[in-house]
């Protein structure tokens, strides 16, 4: 149980990372990092889970690992989306936030 | 002395991830990223996970790592538009309130989870030779999440469709990525032809000892497809044409195969992706070498972009 409690801290710290880094940071890519390490918290969840469930020889329970292999790969192809979605921005409108533009093509202060 | 290492590798983690937030330029930010998901793969190792820690080093620091750092090139400057367009000193500290709130809330319940903790381990371990599965996650995998599973790796297909489409129209059909010139000497042109037979062996390897050991098509597809990446980025192969059929074949191989088992479950099993008795392994062995394919071509398309020049 002592084993999982420094993982358990750190996936709670990592979601609030996250969060804090996707709501304030205002590049798109940083909020796409930002967003990832959000992901990554809530993963390490799943893994602290697993851990506690951890038994019959299984050195961590098998559910919620299955759970997580699917969900990093769906997490990497929509990471993928949107990196290209970030580019296509970048370059049709040469912008680099998703801040709302002035009529100016500026973004808003 | 367990407990010492696991609040240090803990306390790293948070560092890392702490740097990918902070560095000055967005370079630095993917660098620390990409060791950010080095030092997770280590937290499931000791989290007794050693199928997801391969995962994540594959695929949460490998592939995303490479194409954060594509992307990074790609979208410099901006620094005006960034720092005009970041909150101000209120809204950080609402930021932080709500941001701490969450992981304060997230810690307390995960602290209150009931002890001993309930769990599926015992039956994934007693009902995984029903599939002729050595691997508990495989099995779970394959058989109780299969649907899941199914649909994964049909999101796959959708998102290589989604990222095609970002195509200009003219482009449609071609070529997707920038070209990278052949590299005739230095670190890279050496390791793009020393580690490529290589890495193609362990991740055929990887694939194949899912079925018994830590290891599956996820994994090894990933690696299939970074050996890929590396021979592209040195110049030694050119990535194929959206349009051809081959491609496109290789995409849907895997889906296609799980859908067809999963009908075969209703002819001569107890339902959609009920393994027949007998017909369990091969079935099985089939489906996940065509995702293996599936999943390389995948991750390899995703990494190489929408097309950009003409075929």
């Amino acid at each position: 149980m002592s084993a999982v409690l420094p993982y358990s801290i750190a996936a709670a710290a990592l979601v609030a990372l996250g969060l804090f880094g996707l709501v304030v940071q205002a590049a798109v890519l940083r909020k796409i990092l930002a967003f990832n390490l959000l992901g990554g918290g809530v993963f390490l969840l799943f893994g602290v889970v697993a851990r506690r469930g951890a038994g019959a020889g299984a050195t961590a329970d098998p559910v919620p690992q299955a759970i997580v292999i699917t969900g990093l790969v769906v997490a990497f192809a929509a990471t993928a989306l949107a990196v290209v979605l970030a580019l296509r921005m970048h370059q049709i409108t040469g912008a680099a936030t998703i801040a709302e533009a002035a009529e100016d093509g500026f973004p808003d202060k | 002395m367990g407990g010492l290492v696991d609040w240090l590798l803990a306390a790293l983690v948070l560092g890392a991830a702490a740097w990918t937030l902070a560095a000055p330029t967005g370079f630095a930010a993917v660098v620390g990223f990409v060791g950010f998901g080095l030092l997770v793969t280590l937290a499931w190792v000791r989290l007794g996970a050693v199928d997801v820690a391969l995962t994540e080093a594959a695929i949460g620091a490998g592939a995303t790592g490479v194409i954060l750092l594509m992307a990074v090139v790609r979208l410099r400057g901006g620094a005006e538009e960034v720092s005009a367009a970041t909150p101000g000193r209120a809204v950080m500290v609402a930021a932080g309130l709500l941001a701490g709130g969450v992981g304060l809330a997230l810690a307390l319940a995960v602290l209150a989870l009931p002890d001993p903790a309930p769990g599926l381990a015992a039956a994934a371990m007693a009902r995984r030779g029903e599939l002729g599965l050595g691997n508990p996650v495989a099995a779970v995998l394959m058989g109780y999440r299969g649907l899941d599973t199914l649909l994964e790796s049909v999101v796959l297909v959708f998102a290589v469709l989604a990222v095609w489409s970002m195509a200009p129209d003219r482009r449609w059909g071609g070529i997707p990525g920038p070209r990278f010139p052949r590299q005739e000497a230095g670190p890279l042109a050496l390791l793009a032809r020393l580690l490529l037979p290589i890495g193609l062996v362990i991740g055929i390897h990887v694939a194949w000892v899912g079925a018994e050991a830590p290891g599956g098509k996820f994994q090894g597809g990933t690696i299939l497809a970074a050996m890929w990446v590396l021979a592209w980025v040195a110049g030694l192969v050119q990535p194929p044409a959206i349009a051809s059929q081959a491609v496109r074949l290789a995409l849907v191989a895997g889906p296609l195969a799980f859908l067809l088992a999963g009908f075969a479950g209703m002819a001569l099993g107890e339902g959609f992706l009920a393994w027949p008795p007998g017909l369990a392994k091969p079935m099985i062995l089939l489906v996940e070498a065509a995702m293996t394919l599936s999943v390389a071509a995948a991750l390899a398309l995703l990494v190489a972009g929408p097309p950009e020049r003409a075929a």
